[in-house]
């Protein structure tokens, strides 16, 4: 039963992450790009905990916030690069 | 305990169908600043959702999930002021549904104060 | 002033240390006690985010009563952005207004345009002295008191209390 559910929510975040990467390529200016890239990363930090669990894991879960970090990280400089340059 | 669970589970679901709709409002809104609403917002609602269902039927990780919950509630708000700003000074355009810019208002006055000065 | 926000930056290195580690062993709390005592005294020696933090019992009951009106703010927001994304004709009403706050201490400036932020529909774009620019998804007047009220007031009523 429960495994079920979370079955049916990995493919929720799976079609989501899908329509992200329609936005990513498409996205018109660089900024969109960015956005699409920024809700790539949160849509995988919950896949991340969700397999987590699925495979019985917890250093699975150090992946995920460093991943969160790293991905923060990115997005920021970017951000400011865009803004006045590096 | 067996309850417990599957009240998380459905949590969980919740959670992933926010993210799901979060992506929706990716692709379907105008321009980036009503993108960045739509997209962002939602899934950090969506990724606390499935943190504290998945708190809810392994309750024994408890910290590493409470952990990046903080660490989601944190940094999602800054990483998309920033980029909003960021796109605003690099003169992307706002949709033409826009009723109302007082921040290019706002810089124009200034900018026109500066040049005054100068000359 | 100088102690007060070193001790709070070092309960707080500490606090995530131990939901990091998840244990109480003494090697690895010696560990994390040295690490956190070391980064506060390089970076919050004398940092002044913790300015005008008030530490009383009415304001830490005003924190509790602060995460449970945000959750609200946020579940029902989301809710009303849910909607507008899944009619069809996209109903939203775009624009960027100017309000104003009375918060002074930069750490409470920071709660409130953190929550404004993550509340769908209000995204702050800049902050300029006491001058807030946000986007709106949703403008209903353009008027700088009205939009005050309708945005602002609803947190900054209780931050007011946490923070001077």
């Amino acid at each position: 039963m429960i495994d079920t559910i979370l079955m049916i929510s990995l493919g929720f975040i799976g079609l989501a992450m899908l329509l992200t990467l329609f936005r990513f390529i498409k996205g018109p200016s660089v900024s969109d790009r960015v956005v699409s890239f920024d809700i790539l990363t949160i849509s995988s930090l919950a896949l991340i905990s969700i397999l987590a669990l699925n495979f019985g894991r917890v250093i699975y879960m150090d992946v995920a916030l460093v991943y969160g970090l790293l991905s923060f990280l990115g997005v920021i400089i970017v951000a400011r690069y865009l803004e006045k340059g590096i | 305990m067996e309850t417990l669970q599957t009240i998380g589970a459905f949590v969980v679901l919740a959670g992933s169908i926010f993210i799901f709709l979060g992506a929706l409002g990716l692709v379907r809104m105008p321009d980036v600043y009503n993108r960045i609403q739509a997209g962002t917002k939602a899934s950090t609602l969506g990724t606390l959702l499935t943190l504290v269902g998945l708190i809810m039927i392994m309750p024994a990780w408890w910290n590493k999930f409470l952990l990046l919950a903080i660490f989601v509630i944190i940094t999602n708000p800054v990483s998309s002021h920033v980029l909003a700003r960021a796109s605003h000074a690099a003169k992307i355009r706002l949709s033409k549904k826009t009723v109302t810019d007082h921040y290019e208002t706002y810089k124009k006055e200034k900018e026109e104060k500066a040049h005054g000065v100068k000359s | 002033m100088k102690l007060k926000a070193f001790l709070l930056s070092f309960i707080i290195l500490m606090l995530i240390w131990l939901l990091l580690t998840g244990t109480f062993d003494l090697p690895m709390l010696l560990t994390g006690a040295i690490s956190a005592a070391i980064i506060s005294l390089i970076l919050c020696s004398r940092c002044t985010i913790f300015k005008g933090l008030k530490l009383t019992p009415a304001a830490f009951f005003y924190t509790i009563v602060y995460l449970f009106v945000f959750l609200y703010e946020l579940i029902r927001s989301n809710l009303d952005v849910a909607r507008r994304v899944l009619s069809p004709s996209l109903p939203i009403n775009p624009g960027i207004v100017d309000v104003k706050t009375r918060l002074k201490s930069p750490m409470a400036r920071m709660i409130l345009t953190n929550s404004i932020t993550l509340t769908p529909g209000t995204l702050t774009v800049d902050i300029e002295d006491d001058t807030l620019f946000i986007h709106w998804i949703d403008v209903s007047s353009e008027d700088r008191e009205e939009a005050t009220k309708k945005i602002v007031n609803r947190f900054e009523n209780i931050i007011s209390k946490i923070y001077d």
